[in-house]
């Protein structure tokens, strides 16, 4: 696996995501997701809110990163509270 | 869903999918993300350097520049595309044994390699021996692809249209073909015009086959290298020097694979912004319709 160039902070990101998508997918089992309409303009499912969340939180700090030099743990806690808005009442 | 189905077996099957998926796709991606956070030297000698070169790359004015020309480029042909192949499809005879021939014809430009139209098109653009070139040439205007940005730009999208308008063309004639005939003649008989057919009948019927035609010209056109690398080689100057040129020459020649990383990641994260977008705003406007 070396060739992968593995580091600690990018193997926490994966697992992360990788626990994040076993969870969501227990979830699914127990309680299967039904389509709704939040704050978002559109119908979404859990994934589609979970996939929005990723995807929004990954341009926060993109943008956080491109516009300012004020540590990314900030942009980090803006997409925590983005991802948290999104699946509970997007 | 089905209750009583206790037999899981059938999910074994998606297993092969997911390991080639994993292998192409998942595993090749997380080394690009772990290079994207390190300063490669050699294969053991590596710095974890956190997110710098995510904001050395975002405030590049290079990179900027090479983005606002992609999106541009991914826009105008998109416009230009779309609507042309869709007029196309509608031009083309349905039953006819020249259709056949006319499919052919269309789908004649999507067999050609990339490289190859390239090629045809840096000769046929030429404006001391190509035809086009020469053309133009005659009519009295001044066109030289190497020289002008403007005539690169514009001998660039004509090749671009050239190629992939057929794409939208074919899926578009097999969405028309799909739509039965019933529906034609009752348009017919309430005295509907072409353009009221085609608003009514024809595109709410087209819409999910110009779904995917639509996504793939947008993650194609994005992704676009080869062509314009031979056909002005980025030239003249940066002005035609997409994302795809720009990572290129980052990675393979100056080899720095982790700006280059980064820079893949970011390009990444914008073709799949971009296309849900696309996607999400379709789908959203089919079920609104």
């Amino acid at each position: 696996m070396s060739w992968m160039a593995w580091t600690w902070p990018t193997a926490a990101f994966f697992c992360s995501i990788f626990a994040a998508l076993i969870t969501m997918t227990l979830v699914e089992l127990r309680w299967p997701t039904v389509p709704r309409k939040g704050w978002l303009p559109l119908v979404t499912t859990r994934g589609d809110r979970f996939f929005i969340s990723l995807l929004g939180s990954a341009f926060i700090h993109i943008l956080w990163l491109a516009v300012t030099d004020v540590h990314v743990l900030v942009a980090s806690v803006l997409s925590l509270v983005y991802a948290l808005l999104v699946m509970s009442r997007g | 869903m089905i209750k009583g189905v206790s037999n899981n077996r059938a999910w074994l099957a998606v297993v092969p999918v997911v390991l080639v998926v994993a292998f192409s796709a998942v595993v090749p991606l997380m080394t690009v993300v772990n290079y994207s956070v390190q300063d490669i030297f050699d294969v053991d000698t590596r710095l974890f350097v956190g997110l710098d070169w995510y904001r050395e790359t975002l405030r590049d004015p290079r990179f900027i520049d090479a983005l606002l020309r992609q999106v541009t480029f991914s826009a105008t042909v998109l416009v230009i595309e779309v609507p042309l192949g869709i007029w196309i499809a509608r031009a083309l005879p349905r039953d006819s044994r020249a259709t056949s021939a006319f499919l052919i014809l269309l789908a004649i430009p999507l067999l050609i390699p990339w490289n190859v139209v390239g090629t045809i098109w840096q000769i046929f653009a030429r404006p001391d021996i190509g035809l086009l070139g020469v053309s133009v040439a005659a009519l009295g205007i001044s066109f030289n692809y190497t020289g002008s940005s403007v005539d690169a730009w514009i001998t660039l999208i004509l090749m671009d249209i050239w190629h992939w308008t057929s794409l939208v063309a074919l899926l578009a004639f097999a969405g028309l073909a799909s739509i039965p005939s019933p529906c034609y003649q009752a348009a017919m008989l309430d005295g509907a015009s072409t353009w009221q057919v085609f608003r009514y009948v024809e595109l709410p019927r087209l819409k999910s086959v110009l779904t995917i035609a639509v996504l793939l010209r947008v993650m194609d056109s994005l992704m676009i290298y080869t062509e314009p690398f031979v056909l002005t080689g980025g030239g003249p100057g940066n002005s035609t020097t997409f994302l795809s040129q720009y990572l290129t020459s980052m990675a393979v020649g100056q080899f720095d694979l982790g700006p280059a990383a980064a820079f893949s990641v970011l390009y990444f994260l914008l073709i799949v912004l971009l296309c849900w977008l696309f996607y999400t705003s379709v789908m959203r406007s089919e079920a609104d319709g």
